[in-house]
């Protein structure tokens, strides 16, 4: 009797997992060596890293906005070789885990931007640029930088990165004039921002917490 | 990028105000570097080239010899004597005066292996989830900072450089490279080592 009940027991137990299994592709040997991969250049705790090319923060940042980046690099809607590589054959369920997992790491910011830039910076983020039309940052990004859904959290982000992302805008995002997407927004910004306001608000930014 | 010569004479006779040793190939301090790492400090198998090293990574390192987290057992025999009494402005300064020489490429590696190397260098190997070394250590492998230039080093020193991250040697060094390093296999490492002493 007892017999026959453990192993009906056992046979539900290995149909239920193995339906589990299936619906997450996912197996966690390969998520935790995907998500090796991804600290081997963006840092054991996401916090970024400054190498030949700045490697941005992924720490804290928006699983939204995270998801979308990996997404528009396999799609060509953001140009970066390297990322196009990286990302092109993860699967949507591999992509929303890797996107979700920084989102609770909070290292210290990795700090070295110019100081006496900051204070200029608080408020270009805080105001905007009244004089060339151009909105305060917080208000998409937050008051605190943290950002929102596919808008990027921006608190702690390296600051070579938020200097070269700000001046490169158009040739990296929004690559594809027929599918727009949530980069537009910045357009008119970046086109307005002048080389020291960008260095500016990228200091600023780079110390928050 | 090279320094166009004014800016390098610039640099030398800025250097040569701070140590006034420096002008001279016979100066004790750089003459106890290139009796291994070559005259024009291109490098001498073991010893890697110096020329066109980058200033902060030569003074880290020299600082890691002398502190013995950089222990693979060539770095035991030479580096760590030779470092043993060396003050940190002399440091400065010889990390200062290689910098400053032009490097020259080995080409030493296998030509057959360039290409595989290449490949790697530059697109990493996602599916085994390998980063690719460009983004750190640069396009043409120049380096950048505390980040060395691998372009141009010796086969063999950079054969046994991938080797030794995997054994773990030097495992006081920031992460990134035991871990990266330790994924690559025979092959992949001797590919590597081919394609970056043909690099420019």
């Amino acid at each position: 009797m007892n017999l026959i009940k453990a192993t009906s027991r056992l046979v539900i137990l290995t149909i239920a997992f193995s339906s589990a299994a299936r619906a997450d592709a996912v197996s966690k040997q390969n998520f935790e060596a995907k998500i090796g991969y991804c600290q081997d250049c963006h840092g054991p705790s996401g916090q970024g890293y400054r190498g030949f090319y700045p490697i941005p923060r992924l720490a804290g940042q928006q699983t939204e906005y995270l998801e979308n980046q990996l997404r528009a690099f396999v799609e060509h809607r953001r140009t970066n070789n390297i990322m196009f590589n990286v990302a092109h054959n993860l699967s949507p369920t591999m992509i929303r885990a890797l996107a979700t997992n920084f989102r609770h790491f909070n290292p210290r910011p990795l700090g070295g931007a110019p100081k006496n830039l900051v204070a200029a910076g608080k408020k270009i983020f805080e105001d905007g640029v009244p004089s060339a039309n151009i909105v305060a940052c917080a208000a998409c990004h937050g008051p605190d930088a943290t950002g929102k859904d596919e808008f990027p959290r921006l608190a702690g982000q390296i600051y070579p990165y938020v200097v070269k992302t700000l001046s490169n805008w158009g040739k990296e995002r929004g690559q594809i004039p027929g599918k727009p997407d949530t980069s537009a927004v910045m357009q008119p910004v970046v086109h307005s921002l002048t080389k020291s306001q960008i260095e500016a608000v990228a200091a600023y930014v780079s110390y928050l917490r | 990028m090279k320094l166009t010569r004014s800016r390098r004479a610039i640099l030398v006779i800025g250097f040569a105000a701070v140590f006034p040793w420096a002008g001279h190939a016979e100066s004790l301090a750089i003459r106890n570097c290139t009796w291994c790492h070559g005259v024009s400090a291109h490098g001498y198998s073991p010893a890697p080239g110096l020329a066109g090293q980058r200033r902060e990574y030569i003074q880290n390192q020299l600082k890691n010899f002398s502190e013995h987290t950089r222990d693979n057992p060539f770095s035991r025999l030479y580096m760590w004597g030779a470092t043993a009494n060396l003050s940190p402005a002399t440091a400065h300064g010889l990390a200062f005066y290689f910098s400053t020489l032009s490097p020259q490429a080995a080409n030493d590696g296998n030509r057959e292996l360039e290409a595989e190397g290449r490949s790697i260098y530059q697109l990493g190997m996602p599916d085994s989830n390998t980063a690719a070394c460009v983004v750190c250590h640069g396009p043409n492998a120049e380096g950048v900072g505390e980040i060395p230039r691998l372009g141009g080093l010796a086969y063999t020193y950079l054969k046994r450089r991938l080797e030794q991250w995997g054994e773990g040697y030097h495992a006081a060094a920031r992460p990134p490279m035991p871990r990266i390093a330790s994924k690559l296999s025979a092959n992949q490492i001797e590919a590597l080592a081919s394609y970056l002493s043909f690099v420019k």
